[in-house]
């Protein structure tokens, strides 16, 4: 079979590439007998010199088998592989795109030697790209007296890419050092920005002298924040390759600042402690002042609660969400125990379960700013179950080191109507053995005297939140503010 | 006399240099094509340089002020200690930025302070330097505050809306250790912060019934650092403590600093610090639970003393704990499992799981995704190989243990 030549520019990309290659795909010429060669390059073994056009020339003059498309992920692989300076790239990019007409799924075999090849480069020019955006460094240039432009700062930057990355950076330098003028020399060409377009050359740059004086401040800043305790050069070397290091100022500091760490972290070590300076002593002074005596307010009863530590759920949860409402008022509404919203606010009945409640009340006409809220207990219980809390009810133990509390709340507020909302706050208010069953929705008194307080028990939001809107839900949902309906007549009940 | 610029930029990134986080990612994608002014976030972050000591220089990391009035143990600011003290003013820093920003030397600045005089100053003075950056100089890059306990919620707002990312350190791993080095700190105070954090970020985040988006807070998220080795927690504490936060919290990152020797150390610090490897490790397992669905509890649960083991990293330490679950079919096991195999990467098993859609994966294959086969070859069995009696050999710890080496003398 005929061989061809194909030849291309050294640093020619995709799409002088694509030309030579959909004619070769469309008269089905097979990868073996292509020779991809480059312009003056070093891949001419046997030191002839072929007539540049021959090959295509020749290729052309057959006739067209059949047409060729190529998929948009194909093309966009290639574009990105064939930036690479690798010599073999063109005709890896036409064997990829022979096999790929037999194998529409070949894109996806990570494990085929071809496809892992061509990721690999791209992985690599992904790499210089990256590089490039963090190791150029501008220089600033004095400022042009008069002429166009005139205003804008003027900036230099000497980098030496590997690949033939320019085309594909130059949108990040443009759009991130937008107000001012700068150009970048490279050993492949150089990218210049004037505020409006970025205008490239294909010319090899020489490398320009740049000081603007700036790079003391910066090696200042770089020495300071090296930390002489934890020395981990190969970890540097790894993200930082030693090629980039002529480029960049600073790392000429390494040396002195490796072997002069470990003194240092001797003197730190061998150092006596010194008296402390005069200004801690005034802090401290001021610190130790006497504390105002406590009061039996109710910022008093919220402060103790919030520093409760009388059972384990202080340690997982955010705060002891306190109880939320006037303290004049008649009706004083118990939950369970704080939800995650709650607990993230610190105030009750904020999140879904909240809600709920909000909503009935609205309907029923009773307005929420004159109920005195609270839970049974205080902290949010739950378990963790990769990145969420799951609510978890709380165990008596929990609800009884979280008594007192609530007593206290009761004997400041001393509503004249406790509601509790589920069997949690009902136990919490009238110890175990009251089945919830047998008192939802109903209304007693409990206690004598002085301390008779009417007692309503309701169903939790957050049961009727689980219900949805199955049948069950509506019923119960009606149940639920049929009770709260109830609270409208000590609403308007005057004080006794 | 007054100290210069130059010294004073000394002073104040020495003294910001113990915080770990330098990340520049995570925050939305931006840059001035249209406003025609100065910055850029790219969501990825970009690492400028990199000292000795193996971090990235990434950000400006500097504090406003080094004068405090706390006085925590492991901290280099503390009242008690004779370090020289020094202030910018918010211009200063706003200038420093900006001019390092020009000569692409960072990404953004983290800026963070001592506490002076009361929490809402000094907040105060952190968002005004963010607001300058970002209303008089139209700066689009990357702005990592720290936020301090007890501010205004005022501040906090305005912190949020001008910050990529937010932080608040929680320092130490438990309450107590907290309690032990930062008496004037309050871990309640810390996670109350936190929580209103994480509401003001999750808010930021939705959109109303007319999709418009509510105002920005923070879109880069919220992070913290704990210092681990100063206090007596163990492993499993710390964990067990960044699950509550990852939780609680929905923070990005959890940072780990090894308790780091300081100039003027209090007489409260332990002698000697931890070994690096330590903090590598618990990265590590902080990474298998982000991203290899692990939970924490699994990777101390073969662990006597709550310590992950120093030799081996953790996911390797679990495979050879639960050798029951393999060998695994690499053509049919679920990704979940795929993930637990020692040496498989998640871009290795992405790349398997499509591979081995069209044909079967033979560990020969695995060379090309950059997978160490002498690693993985244990745990898999694929067409042509299997391990047979490998996986259950009493000496395979050995095969992966690094070589013995000989001590240093003290």
């Amino acid at each position: 079979m005929t061989r061809y030549v194909l030849t291309l520019e050294d640093s020619a990309v995709f799409e002088p590439w694509r030309e030579m290659a959909r004619a070769a795909l469309q008269r089905a010429i097979p990868p073996e007998v292509l020779d991809w060669r480059m312009r003056g390059g070093e891949t001419d073994l046997f030191g002839q010199q072929t007539n540049d056009s021959d090959g295509m020339v020749a290729l052309t003059e057959g006739p067209v088998l059949k047409s060729v498309t190529l998929r948009a992920s194909c093309i966009a692989l290639l574009r990105d592989m064939l930036c690479h300076s690798d010599p073999g790239r063109f005709a890896l990019a036409y064997r990829i795109a022979w096999r790929v007409q037999g194998n529409p799924h070949l894109l996806d075999v990570a494990t085929d030697a071809d496809i892992a090849k061509a990721r690999i480069m791209i992985r690599q020019n992904r790499q210089d790209c990256h590089k490039m955006t963090a190791f150029v460094r501008f220089r600033e240039l004095p400022a042009q007296v008069g002429g166009e432009g005139s205003g804008r700062r003027r900036f230099l930057a000497w980098f030496e890419p590997q690949h033939h990355i320019l085309e594909r950076i130059a949108p990040f330098f443009s759009k991130r050092f937008t107000d001012m003028d700068w150009m970048i020399l490279t050993p492949r060409g150089s990218i210049c920005w004037d505020g409006k377009d970025l205008a490239y050359s294909f010319e090899p740059c020489e490398q320009p002298e740049l000081d603007d004086g700036f790079g003391d401040l910066w090696n200042t800043y770089y020495a300071s924040t090296f930390n002489p305790a934890r020395v981990r050069t190969k970890a540097m070397r790894r993200e930082m390759p030693g090629r980039y290091w002529k480029n960049l100022p600073e790392t000429r500091l390494i040396p002195q600042l490796v072997a002069g760490a470990e003194a240092r972290v001797r003197m730190m070590a061998e150092q006596v402690p010194l008296p402390a300076p005069a200004f801690h002593e005034r802090l401290r002074s001021r610190d130790s002042l006497p504390l105002q005596p406590l009061s039996h307010t109710p910022e008093d009863l919220a402060a103790k609660i919030r520093s409760c530590t009388a059972c384990p759920l202080h340690c997982a949860a955010t705060q002891a969400v306190v109880g939320e409402g006037p303290v004049e008022a008649r009706i004083m509404v118990v939950g369970e125990q704080p939800g995650d919203q709650e607990d993230l606010a610190g105030r009750p009945f904020v999140g879904p379960a909240g809600q709920v409640l909000q909503e009935a009340l609205e309907k029923v006409g009773v307005e929420r700013s004159t109920l005195y809220l609270t839970n049974a207990v205080k902290h949010f219980r739950f378990r963790l179950q990769g990145r969420r809390r799951i609510h978890q009810s709380p165990d008596e133990a929990h609800v009884a080191a979280c008594r007192p509390w609530l007593e206290q709340e009761i004997a400041l507020v001393r509503p004249r109507l406790i509601v509790s909302l589920g069997a949690t706050a009902l136990k919490a208010l009238d110890g175990p053995g009251r089945a919830m069953a047998e008192r939802r929705g109903t209304l007693w008194t409990a206690g004598e005297g002085e301390n008779a307080v009417q007692r309503l028990a309701l169903a939790h939001p957050s049961w009727l939140l689980r219900l949805g809107d199955s049948a069950q839900g509506e019923i119960e949902r009606e149940r639920f503010e049929e009770g709260l309906a109830r609270l409208r007549d000590f609403c308007g009940r005057p004080d006794a | 006399m007054k100290k210069t610029l130059s010294q004073r930029l000394a002073i104040l990134s020495d003294a910001a240099k113990y915080d770990a986080s330098c990340a520049s990612s995570g925050s939305t994608r931006r840059d001035s094509a249209k406003s025609g002014g100065l910055g850029s976030t790219t969501g990825n972050g970009i690492c400028h340089s990199y000292t000795p000591d193996g971090r990235c220089v990434s950000l400006l990391k500097i504090l406003l002020t080094n004068f405090c009035v706390y006085d925590c143990a492991y901290c280099i600011n503390r009242s008690s200690s004779n370090v020289e003290r020094a202030r910018f003013t918010p211009e200063e820093v706003v200038w420093l930025t900006l001019e390092f920003y020009r000569r692409n030397c960072i990404e953004g600045l983290f800026l963070s302070s001592g506490i002076i005089r009361s929490s809402d100053h000094t907040m105060e003075q952190l968002v005004q330097v963010a607001r300058d950056l970002r209303l008089k100089h139209g700066f689009r890059g990357y702005i990592h505050l720290k936020t301090i306990p007890d501010a205004s919620p005022r501040l906090l707002e305005e912190a949020g809306r001008y910050a990529d990312r937010l932080s608040i350190n929680v320092e130490m791993p438990t309450v107590a250790g907290l309690e032990q080095y930062a008496p004037q700190k309050k871990a309640g105070g810390i996670r109350q912060a936190m929580g209103e954090m994480r509401l003001k970020i999750d808010a930021g985040k939705d959109r109303s019934h007319t999709g418009r988006r509510a105002e920005r807070f923070s879109p880069g998220g919220q992070s913290t650092q704990m210092i681990v080795g100063a206090d007596a927690a163990s492993d499993q504490d710390v964990l067990a403590s960044s699950a509550n936060l990852y939780g609680s919290y929905g923070l990005r990152r959890v940072y780990y600093s090894a308790f780091s020797p300081i100039p003027d150390a209090s007489a409260l610090l332990p002698a000697t610090s931890p070994p690096l490897q330590r903090e590598h490790r618990l990265y590590q397992a902080d990474w298998l639970f982000r991203f290899y669905g692990f939970a924490f509890g699994e990777l101390t649960a073969g662990r006597a003393d709550g310590m992950l083991d120093l030799e081996l990293d953790p996911k390797l330490a679990w495979a050879l704990d639960n050798r029951a679950l393999f060998p695994l079919d690499l053509n049919r096991a679920p990704k979940e499992m795929l993930l637990r195999v020692p040496g498989l990467g998640v871009k290795a098993v992405a790349a398997i799981l499509r591979a081995r859609r069209h044909q079967a994966v033979r560990l020969e294959d695995l060379a090309r995704l950059n997978v160490s086969i002498r690693k993985v070859r244990p745990f898999v069995q694929t067409p042509g190989w299997s391990p047979a009696r490998l996986t259950d050999r009493h000496d395979l710890r050995s095969l992966f243990s690094p070589a013995p080496q000989q001590m240093n003398l003290l």
